[in-house]
């Protein structure tokens, strides 16, 4: 297809005399509503910028839902050239060598100026190999901080300008929260698995598995039933009893939202993503803070993780193609583009230059709390245990997280077997991985 | 029964009216059937670059597997109350209109609404009214005492599934029952009548007997709709949670494959599933087809 398109071009460009052939860059993502507005008006701006490339996006529903379609499309030979993938679909990219072009590589053999170091290495240190080889380009990237509500504060007797720094603060913050009948519930949180395991494990310096949290080898184990876990999970399967927290249900948690914006609870974990919708979903003063740690926990709080997705390159397509995909991406990373997709969707801006840029235009000012996030991301060196994580199959062990976490708050289970037969099950699945890509 | 039989003295034109119908068969059940049984003996990457033939492995570790055993009690469970539940309210409302007489084509208009709500519409909407953040029943049951969450309480996802399954099933049934009805002629009742025995007696003694063709139509239909097409309703109301309590087959297939990339698990799972509907059509051609009076 592309060649007759090459071919009818081309004839056309003789016809015409001399008009510059547009070489098509397809883009599969995943950004519906505003996001995805948003997302077209970028491309718009690349298309309008130069003539010898043409992008269009197309918008392939959830996450899930886009990988799978390109995977598919993949096995039939009808490939995008580029497609966006969640970070937990990091480990299963990486994985099919034959199938990706990695980021670093496209950029060395189309010798378009990359500098992996102009990044935020929390962000990049997620989507680089053992070597340090940057193998995605990151896109939307975010991580989980607290919102609360300021004005149940003041009711409750709190000081509404210090948001809880660690869980039995929280905890102390819920309790006189219900007792004085200001709201219903202390805390909700969005992503049990990204919030309340991962970015927990993360933020307290613990392994969540070995080979450097899955970095180092394809066949790692878990590690996420340590002891701190456990009494994290135990004392949320007790909060939830004492109504102190409320579960907003698996994966995203869509009912974390609501109760928060209704003022039902005070407290709410959840993605610096979700800033925009509780802004516009709010009418009372929100408050921003880092996520709670346990203060009796050496090395806490040490860094956050990140979620969202990031751009993969797929192989099979023509080199000029390729060339188009290189630009497209130095425009994507410029600091003007990274900004304002910043400003605008509350995701972490990409690269420094980018959060200089929003600095400099004063929007942390006019938007209190806006850089929590990054402070948080980036608020020390990340280690071993806090670079993120890269496990085989782990779209599956999410689920597994959330069926375990269900068996704890429904009393099934206790904090330990649960984080046991998580382990377990998690272990079955990443050896599954590996036999398939060994 | 009656046959008709036509004489073709082209040789050809039967085969070339047939071939439309052959060749939709062909490319879009047989062709898939095959590929779905040739997945079923590799295990392969999700992109499909190392494909290794594993022979019946992914069969064995299928039975050996807590959650798919736990699929098949839970689908077990859920279209035995979803046939019980539909069947039996539809039965309850067929005799009642049946008794009706005035205005029971109205009655029956009404009932057979939800009939045309599609799958994922009913599942979104009992879900809605069931949500306990949100929903009019959590907050109605919480008056009487009960605590309503179907996000961790396993049966309370359970029953809101079945529910939403059912609530679209028994406008099918309803009609059946009612035709069913119909059909039973007046002087049986009437003679049953004379005899001294009362609604309730010529009900279980002549009605329901004389509609027993009709319920195991009814029941295997409404076997297979709960197995295949509640999909949507499952897919909607609970994604299969919490903890895989309403994770049916179908659902697990679903998952397996397209979510998980698991593609030669899910395809043995598609390949067990196709032999239990095999199962099912013979039973239903060889022992019911046969004794339904339309």
């Amino acid at each position: 297809m592309y060649r007759t398109f090459l071919a009818g071009a081309s004839l056309a460009a003789l016809c015409a005399g001399g008009a510059a052939a547009q070489t098509e860059i397809t883009w599969w993502h995943a950004m519906g509503g505003e996001l995805g507005t948003k997302l077209e008006e970028i491309v718009q701006g690349y298309n309008d910028s130069q003539d010898q490339f043409e992008v269009s996006p197309v918008y392939k529903g959830t996450y899930t839902e886009t990988m799978t379609a390109a995977i598919s499309a993949f096995r039939a030979g009808e490939q995008p050239d580029i497609v966006q993938v969640f970070e937990v679909g990091t480990g299963t990219m990486m994985a099919a060598q034959g199938a990706i072009y990695p980021v670093y590589e496209l950029m060395e053999d189309t010798g378009q100026s990359f500098d992996p170091e102009a990044y935020l290495p929390a962000v990049v240190g997620y989507y680089t190999d053992t070597d340090g080889n940057m193998l995605s380009m990151p896109f939307n990237s975010s991580t989980p901080i607290l919102y609360y509500n300021k004005a149940v504060f003041e009711e409750a007797g709190l000081d509404p300008e210090q948001p809880p720094e660690t869980w039995s603060e929280v905890e102390e913050a819920s309790r006189r929260i219900m007792e004085s009948g200001a709201a219903e519930c202390g805390f909700t949180s969005g992503w049990i698995s990204w919030i309340q395991l991962e970015n927990f494990s993360a933020w307290h310096d613990l392994p969540i598995g070995t080979q450097q949290n899955g970095f180092g080898g394809i066949d790692p184990d878990l590690t996420m039933n340590g002891e701190t876990q456990v009494r994290h999970w135990n004392n949320l399967a007790e909060w939830q009893e004492a109504g102190l927290f409320r579960y907003g249900g698996p994966g995203g948690g869509d009912d974390a939202p609501p109760a928060f914006y209704a003022g039902e609870c005070a407290m709410y974990m959840n993605s610096s993503a979700s800033r925009a919708g509780v802004m516009a979903n709010t009418d009372f003063e929100v408050g921003f803070g880092m996520l709670p740690h346990y203060d009796d926990v050496e090395g806490a709080p040490q860094n956050s993780i990140i979620g969202g997705a990031t751009l993969w390159v797929l192989r099979g397509q023509s080199d000029e193609e390729y060339t188009g995909v290189a630009d497209f991406f130095d425009y994507l990373s410029s600091a003007e583009v990274q900004a304002d997709w910043h400003q605008f969707s509350g995701y972490l801006p990409i690269t420094e230059a980018a959060y200089e840029l929003s600095r400099d235009q004063g929007y942390y000012d006019e938007n209190p709390g806006a850089d929590t996030a990054i402070e948080q991301i980036t608020l020390n060196a990340p280690t071993e245990n806090s670079k993120g994580l890269r496990f085989g199959n782990y779209v599956q062990i999410r689920n597994v997280i959330d069926e375990e976490f269900q068996n704890l708050l429904s009393g099934d289970k206790t904090a330990q077997e649960a984080l046991d037969s998580l382990v377990e099950r998690g272990n079955q699945l990443i050896d599954d991985f590996a036999q398939a890509n060994g | 029964m009656q046959t008709k039989r036509t004489i073709f003295h082209n040789r050809w034109l039967p085969y070339l009216l047939l071939a439309p119908q052959l060749a939709i068969t062909v490319i879009f059940f047989l062709w898939p059937a095959a590929q779905a049984v040739r997945q079923s003996f590799l295990r392969e990457d999700a992109f499909g670059l190392k494909t290794e033939f594993v022979g019946l492995g992914n069969y064995l570790r299928l039975f050996s597997d807590p959650s798919y055993l736990n699929a098949f009690q839970v689908t077990a469970v859920f279209a035995v109350s979803v046939a019980a539940l539909s069947m039996g309210l539809a039965l309850l409302l067929a005799v009642a209109v049946d008794r009706v007489l005035r205005a029971n084509q109205s009655y029956t208009t009404l009932l057979v609404w939800p009939y045309a709500v599609a799958p994922a519409v009913a599942g979104v909407l009992w879900w809605f009214l069931f949500n306990p953040t949100i929903g009019i029943l959590p907050y109605a049951l919480e008056q009487l005492g009960y605590d309503w969450n179907h996000n961790l309480d396993g049966t309370d996802a359970m029953i809101l599934v079945v529910i939403a399954a059912s609530w679209k099933q028994i406008s099918y049934n309803f009609l059946f029952f009612v035709a069913g009805l119909q059909a039973i002629p007046q002087s049986l009742r009437e003679a049953a009548a004379i005899d001294g025995a009362g609604p309730v007696e010529r009900f279980f003694t002549v009605v329901f007997p004389l509609l027993s063709p009709t319920t195991f139509f009814l029941l295997v239909i409404n076997v297979t709709y709960t197995m295949f097409e509640t999909f949507a309703v499952i897919d909607a109301a609970t994604e299969g949670g919490p903890s895989q309590a309403t994770n049916i087959l179908v659902y697990k297939v679903y998952r397996d494959g397209f979510v998980s990339l698991n593609l030669g698990s899910s395809a043995a799972q598609s390949v067990i599933l196709m032999f239990i509907v095999i199962a099912l059509t013979f039973v239903q051609f060889r022992w019911i087809e046969r004794r339904v009076q339309y």
